[in-house]
């Protein structure tokens, strides 16, 4: 696999289960106007790890649907952080903001990249993450001076850009994400 | 606290409302305002209020009963149309 289609999937990996993870809050985020801007910002990132399997699955010789849903887990790049189930919501806001603030910087190397698509894509996904920023900036101030808040941060920063294999719970979120995909009832092709 | 938002649709129209917003601060109305009422290109600007900040006016004083300060009770249809027959015109929409 080539360096380039590597580094996408890798991002693609983080956004895709960044973005099923995020979409947990769906219906049950601690208030109503909350929960449609983190709902929004979960399909976000879910779109922008569909232009990048496209970008990679050209390289490849494959399509978006099947980088994204039929890889095994192990096969996923994606970091650990991303990975956990977080049915807390400081915790999710701290993943939130260590992941905005790890992903600025990649957009930003991205950006000066000398090949014109990745530049280009990285360059229009990130002027839909500046709100994402500006959200993940603003919950940031609000619990800064929460202990708990304070203590998730901690907790997960070892966890940004680890890579290394996988935490078993990206195992139980594959299944549920594929499932339907796998289920191909009769008749039907994707 | 609540934010109204008002939205407009395209450049030059003016603002409706759109609805609003409970958020914590301006910063947090900005950011729910822009996902319930921008992020499907269905506004071109966004005014975006605190409740408290509007000035509301709900009752109109009218103890003498000038109802000739009001456009109601003057029905010109029927004056109109024999004003133009006496001209011998038509109403535009029949021309």
């Amino acid at each position: 696999m080539s360096e380039r289609a590597q580094l996408l999937l890798e991002i693609a990996d983080d956004e895709l289960i960044l973005g099923w993870r995020d979409s947990e809050w769906t219906g049950i985020a601690p208030f109503l106007e909350e929960d449609v801007a983190f709902s929004s910002i979960a399909q976000n990132e879910v779109g922008h790890a569909r232009a990048l399997y496209e970008l990679a699955a050209r390289d490849l010789g494959t399509t978006a649907d099947e980088l994204a849903f039929d890889r095994e887990p192990s096969e996923y790049r994606c970091s650990e952080l991303v990975e956990l189930r977080l049915p807390e919501w400081e915790r999710t806001i701290a993943r939130h903001v260590l992941y905005e603030q790890a992903d600025a910087e990649r957009l930003e190397q991205l950006k000066a990249s000398n090949d014109a698509e990745v530049s280009g894509l990285a360059a229009k996904i990130d002027r839909e993450e500046i709100y994402h920023r500006l959200h993940a900036e603003m919950w940031h101030e609000r619990l800064k001076n929460e202990p708990r808040y304070v203590e998730a941060l901690a907790e997960l920063q070892p966890l940004v850009g680890k890579r290394n294999g996988h935490l078993p719970e990206l195992a139980a979120l594959w299944e549920e994400m594929t499932s339907v995909r796998r289920s191909q009832p009769a008749g039907t092709t994707w | 606290m609540i934010y109204e938002v008002f939205r407009q649709e395209r450049k030059g129209q003016a603002f409706q409302h759109a609805g609003s917003v409970e958020a914590a601060d301006e910063r947090f109305a900005e950011s729910y305002a822009r996902e319930q009422y921008g992020r499907r290109g269905e506004s071109v600007a966004l005014w975006v209020v605190a409740r408290d900040s509007i000035m509301r006016i709900e009752e109109f004083v009218d103890e003498l009963n000038r109802n000739y300060h009001r456009v109601d009770g003057y029905p010109l249809k029927e004056k109109l149309k024999e004003a133009r027959e006496r001209a011998g015109t038509t109403a535009p929409r029949d021309r």
